[in-house]
């Protein structure tokens, strides 16, 4: 069997006392959709952060695309992909810019850049909004961008920090169907949502309470374990019982 | 009596180039509950802004408890607690100061109006001290809500008050709303979940400036015209791809564990149809059902027939 893409081994993460993330250990394999749940305050964003080579681990291991996060965090940060509904786009920049702007980034060849470039806008149906700042788009046309442009450099795996926040319905679909062609393509998914209707379409959830894994397994188990018929049941009898008050 | 009532409003921002609302008209009875559905970009904010007298319209009136936005702006202010979208109490204070300080502004004090937030406060009471911007998401909000709630007010704004909050924080925060409605406030609130929808009296779908249905959650469900099927198998993306192509489809998207569609032309032989279709690619596990629309379906709908097939 192939490598897992990500895998991560009792990684730990601590501020002083306090115990961000409990020695976490989980694989993520070529293609998976990894939803990645948790209350506010669960340790998802520094469980994300260290899996993205932005913080060092205080303990345990991590490897994200064959590379050690704890010796090589600028390493990963080149072989991945990441975007969030907070920040993903330059808005006082154009739609091409920001595709050539991320493109470069990532060091694909002017003619790379300028096939990539073509390909994304009629992919998007964005011709017409080509030469438009980023700034003047819709929302969920913004996040189908930052999505596509997180994975412009064909990364090994790609993380979404709650990419479809405050989206229309119709819009976080159409996202989703973008985010199934990416896995289909080889692409590994590490999302988090708060939408737990999401949560259905991965293959396997993670849940995190008081910065350890709850329980991690595909949505049709997790259910049948719990005796119950949807995810948000699952996550709201996990999550209830932390300890923790969210930050 | 009415709590709020819009006619006719209309707002647009740089110089007309921007519709942000388009001609809406609508009533929220005193004590009711009324959830305005839509997403980011729809409006809500711009109606919001106007309601609690921070916004002029460019067309239109509206009242609050009865007073005119426009003509009696500052009784209006007296009466109503509005929580914006955006976390807007004052990070470097701590939390008893903020609401300390609301309480002044609005000439009460903590202790007087104390019974009004008592149940929520308690849950932020141990952070009494902890600067507001030090707080997580779902204390920030219940500590926005407490401050919106220390004047008493008779009409309560609540502008996505839930966005960005987990699944449990939400419940707890509906919980509270519940408690709220059952003294008689008038509410106010949006939100871009449409699971929240049904926890309201009644619902205005919005999208683009314009308010594509009102109505209860149960009419909005029941005025659902055509029947909606749910599909599922092992092979979820394939299934998809399978139903798009099918001439007969015509709006089909993810909904959780299943893929709902609906049919051009429904009746026993077309579904049989579409069913052999479906069981010749994928026989080993289809369920294959008709099923009860959610708001969400609702919604998809009405944005589908609005750009002519978005959902697909």
């Amino acid at each position: 069997m192939e490598e897992p893409v990500i895998r991560t081994k009792e990684l730990t993460k601590r501020f002083g006392d306090f115990v961000a993330v409990d020695r976490i250990t989980f694989d993520v394999h070529k293609g998976e959709i990894f939803g990645f749940l948790g209350a506010n305050g669960a340790g998802k964003t520094t469980a994300m952060r260290m899996l993205c080579g932005l913080s060092i681990p205080t303990s345990g291991e991590a490897m994200v695309a064959g590379i050690d996060v704890y010796h090589h965090p600028e390493q990963v940060k080149r072989s991945i992909g990441y975007m969030s509904q907070k920040f993903s786009l330059y808005e006082d920049l154009t739609v091409l810019e920001n595709i050539r702007f991320y493109a470069g980034i990532y060091g694909l060849t002017d003619k790379q850049i300028k096939n990539k470039s073509e390909e994304l806008i009629e992919k998007l149906g964005l011709q017409k909004q080509a030469k438009v700042l980023v700034a003047s788009l819709p929302l969920g046309w913004r996040q189908k961008l930052a999505f596509s442009v997180a994975i412009v450099h064909q990364p090994k795996v790609v993380f979404l920090d709650e990419p479809t926040g405050g989206v229309d319905p119709s819009m976080r679909k159409q996202f989703w169907d973008m985010i199934y062609d990416a896995s289909a393509d080889g692409i590994t998914i590490f999302v988090t949502t708060h939408y737990l209707d999401e949560a259905e379409y991965c293959d396997r959830i993670c849940i995190m309470v008081d910065g350890r894994i709850k329980a991690l397994d595909t949505p049709f188990l997790l259910k049948k374990n719990y005796g119950v018929d949807n995810i948000t049941e699952v996550f709201y009898r996990l999550a209830r019982t932390a300890q923790r008050s969210g930050d | 009596m009415n709590a709020i009532t819009l006619e006719h409003i209309t707002k647009t921002y740089n110089k007309g180039a921007v519709l942000a609302v388009d001609d809406v008209s609508f009533a929220v009875e005193k004590g009711e509950m009324f959830g305005i559905i839509g997403p980011d970009g729809a409006g809500k904010t711009s109606i919001f802004r106007i309601l609690t007298t921070l916004l002029l319209a460019d067309k239109g009136t509206a009242t609050v408890a009865g007073y005119d936005v426009i003509k009696d702006f500052q009784k209006i202010r007296g009466i109503i607690g509005y929580m914006p979208g955006r976390f807007s109490l004052y990070q470097d204070l701590t939390v008893e100061e903020n609401l300390n300080f609301f309480a002044t502004v609005f000439g009460t004090s903590i202790d007087e109006n104390y019974d009004q937030i008592k149940d929520i406060y308690v849950m932020l009471e141990p952070f009494k001290d902890r600067r507001a911007g030090k707080l997580s998401g779902g204390m920030k909000q219940k500590l926005a809500l407490c401050c919106a709630l220390i004047h008493k007010p008779e009409v309560l704004f609540l502008d996505e008050p839930t966005t960005g909050v987990d699944v449990v924080s939400r419940r707890e925060f509906w919980d509270i709303l519940k408690r709220l409605k059952a003294e008689g406030i008038t509410i106010l609130v949006s939100t871009s979940y449409m699971d929240e929808a049904t926890l309201c009296d009644r619902i205005a779908l919005m999208l683009g400036g314009k308010i594509l249905s009102s109505d209860t959650p149960e009419r909005v469900i029941k005025s659902y015209p055509e029947k909606l099927f749910a599909v599922k198998s092992s092979t979820m993306h394939a299934l998809l791809k399978d139903l798009r192509a099918n001439e007969n489809v015509v709006q089909c998207y993810a909904a959780g564990e299943y893929i709902h569609f609906t049919l051009k032309e429904a009746g026993e032989a077309n579904e049989n149809i579409l069913l052999k279709f479906l069981r010749d690619k994928h026989e080993k596990d289809l369920i294959f059902t008709e099923t009860v629309p959610t708001v969400e379906d609702c919604f998809i709908r009405l944005l589908g027939k609005q750009d002519g097939g978005a959902g697909n």
